[in-house]
């Protein structure tokens, strides 16, 4: 279930969207999705649906990558359509039993799933274009602008990259005390919803404290590397904006511009 | 001039209940003095408890001493205004090798350090460069460190120190969680820093192996000195390590032995080629 997931995981690609500055992939993320909501009429999602294409297709990663993303939220999808076919009061076009389906039912579902669908392509394809560290590098200077009312920026970047680094390490521990709880008698897979989460405790109480025991480790070490926050420090990799960066705003721009006009001009 | 000297250096941690009440106070480091000189290799041993890691600690202004001193070419390292300076003279490298590397990949954390020095980015590369081959780990540079060994990554650790230019280099028992190929591998790397690098190095280990190279051995027993001297001035006392329930390498347990049981040979005899040679001249 865990490893079906691909929003997250990151493809090794060599394509112009994998070497756009992280920075445009955000804002165009951002964007993206800013624009699904904008749009009232079905012909607004056409844009929409090339402008995701034309991505997909420069991105380089195959478009079987993506869907298998989707089925993770499958359920969510069929989930709030289904609700939102059958609940959604107006003009009755079918009735079965007790269950009406309305136009205005079919319109809101349809959105919803075309929502829904844009919204996790779009932003796995950010994802699956983007290194974690070059992500929060991305953030760290796209949202420099946030420190002057005192949002410790940096701090965050540095909490999430250091995040991203352990999660295999404390997956590997998991493994490991259920292990050692199983040897003991520990039955982590029978019983009901209760008694499975019960069963949890004690496989979670060790492994917080071993977690907190490697934030203290890791906070010394990086103490004793003369880490002291933000200021002053260098970077190894900076961001710095090329031609097509430019281009890439640009292009976002562009769709900005059409998502909007037909807002307008479809009433 | 010593870059490393402490005066009766102290340290008491004060132990409380839950309630956050003061149960006691243990004294993890007892009245410890010694210098060490530039470019030497001392090892400091000593079992489990007997202050060995607390000592190292205060080496890099990590802990700070409850009593006494300690200098760091030259510099207090108790006094704020040279905090700094003394973690950027002295690098530290720590037991467990996951719990001390940052970066996602190998040559990010190598970087870390000097992008906390605010080394320009050209010569950050340099100096990422620079030490992984120092240390060997040059071709994994682009890997990720959950995909290396032990040994491996303990060797990234010291890559990372060591691209920050210290002039001393602390390792705190870096060979603990690693198997004997691991070991080797890290004890090789420390090593040649300090023949072709002249770093000076300071390791604490309890393995005794490890220690029949250095230039000089600090035994630590309760938090106190409790033998120093070359490794054959300490290995030639083999029942007073006992005594501080530390073993001595396998050569020099059976030299002692059979100097025990009537034969000719000398004490403190610390690798095989010499107790060949001492056999060899007894007959």
């Amino acid at each position: 279930m865990l490893r079906d997931i691909t929003l997250g995981q990151y493809y090794p690609a060599e394509s112009v969207i994998h070497r756009l500055d992280p920075r445009v992939k955000l804002l165009g993320t951002l964007i993206f999705l800013t624009s699904l909501f904008i749009t009232k009429s079905f012909y607004g999602y056409i844009p929409a649906l090339l402008f995701l294409i034309f991505i997909i297709k420069a991105s380089k990663v195959p478009f079987s990558f993506m869907v298998r993303g989707m089925k993770a939220i499958a359920f969510l999808l069929v989930f709030s359509v289904v609700l939102n076919l059958f609940l959604t009061q107006g003009d009755v076009v079918f009735t079965w039993w007790k269950l009406k389906i309305t136009k205005q039912g079919i319109q809101t579902a349809g959105f919803m799933a075309i929502r829904l669908t844009f919204l996790i392509i779009g932003s796995s394809v950010m994802t699956l274009t983007t290194t974690p560290n070059n992500l929060t590098d991305g953030l760290e200077k796209g949202l420099g602008f946030l420190k002057i009312i005192h949002v410790p920026v940096h701090e965050i970047s540095m909490m999430m990259s250091i995040a991203l680094r352990f999660i295999p390490i404390l997956m590997e521990e998991t493994d490991k005390i259920m292990k050692a709880q199983m040897a003991r008698g520990a039955d982590f897979d029978s019983g009901n919803m209760f008694k499975r989460v019960k069963a949890l405790v004690p496989l979670l109480v060790p492994l917080f404290v071993s977690a907190f025991r490697r934030a203290n480790d890791l906070a010394m070490a990086m103490e004793a590397r003369c880490y002291r926050g933000g200021e002053g420090r260098t970077k190894m990799k900076p961001l710095k904006y090329h031609r097509r960066d430019a281009i890439g705003y640009l292009i976002l721009a562009l769709y900005l511009g059409v998502i909007i006009a037909l807002r307008i001009l479809l009433k | 001039m010593a870059i490393i000297k402490t005066d009766n250096l102290t340290f008491e941690y004060i132990r409380r209940d839950e309630e956050g009440n003061v149960e006691g106070i243990t004294t993890a480091v007892d009245n410890v003095s010694f210098e060490i000189k530039r470019g030497e290799f001392v090892a400091i041993l000593g079992h489990n408890g007997s202050g060995k890691s607390t000592l190292a600690k205060h080496l890099n202004a990590i802990l700070f001493p409850t009593e006494g001193t300690v200098f760091v070419d030259g510099k207090d390292t108790s006094e704020d205004a040279n905090l700094w300076d003394v973690r950027e003279t002295v690098g530290m490298v720590f037991q467990n090798p996951d719990n001390q590397i940052i970066g996602q990949v190998v040559e990010e954390d190598v970087g870390f350090g000097p992008e906390n020095l605010g080394v320009p980015t050209a010569e950050i590369w340099e100096r990422m460069e620079e030490s992984l081959k120092a240390v060997g780990m040059y071709e994994f540079r682009k890997k990720s460190p959950n995909r290396l060994s032990g040994g491996q990554k303990q060797r990234v650790s010291i890559a990372g120190v060591l691209a920050m230019h210290p002039q001393c280099i602390v390792l705190d028992e870096p060979t603990a969680m690693l198997d004997p190929i691991g070991r080797k591998e890290v004890i090789r790397a420390v090593r040649a820093l300090n023949d072709v690098e002249k770093i000076t190095a300071i390791l604490i280990t309890h393995y005794m192996d490890e220690i029949v190279h250095a230039d000089k051995v600090i035994v630590m027993d309760k938090g106190k000195i409790a033998m120093a001297g070359t490794p054959r001035e300490i290995f030639s006392q083999v029942d007073k390590l006992k005594s501080l329930s530390l073993d001595v390498p396998q050569v020099t347990m059976c030299a002692h032995k059979l100097r025990e049981a009537g034969l000719n040979i000398p004490e403190g005899i610390l690798t095989n080629d010499e107790f060949v040679k001492a056999l060899q001249q007894c007959q």
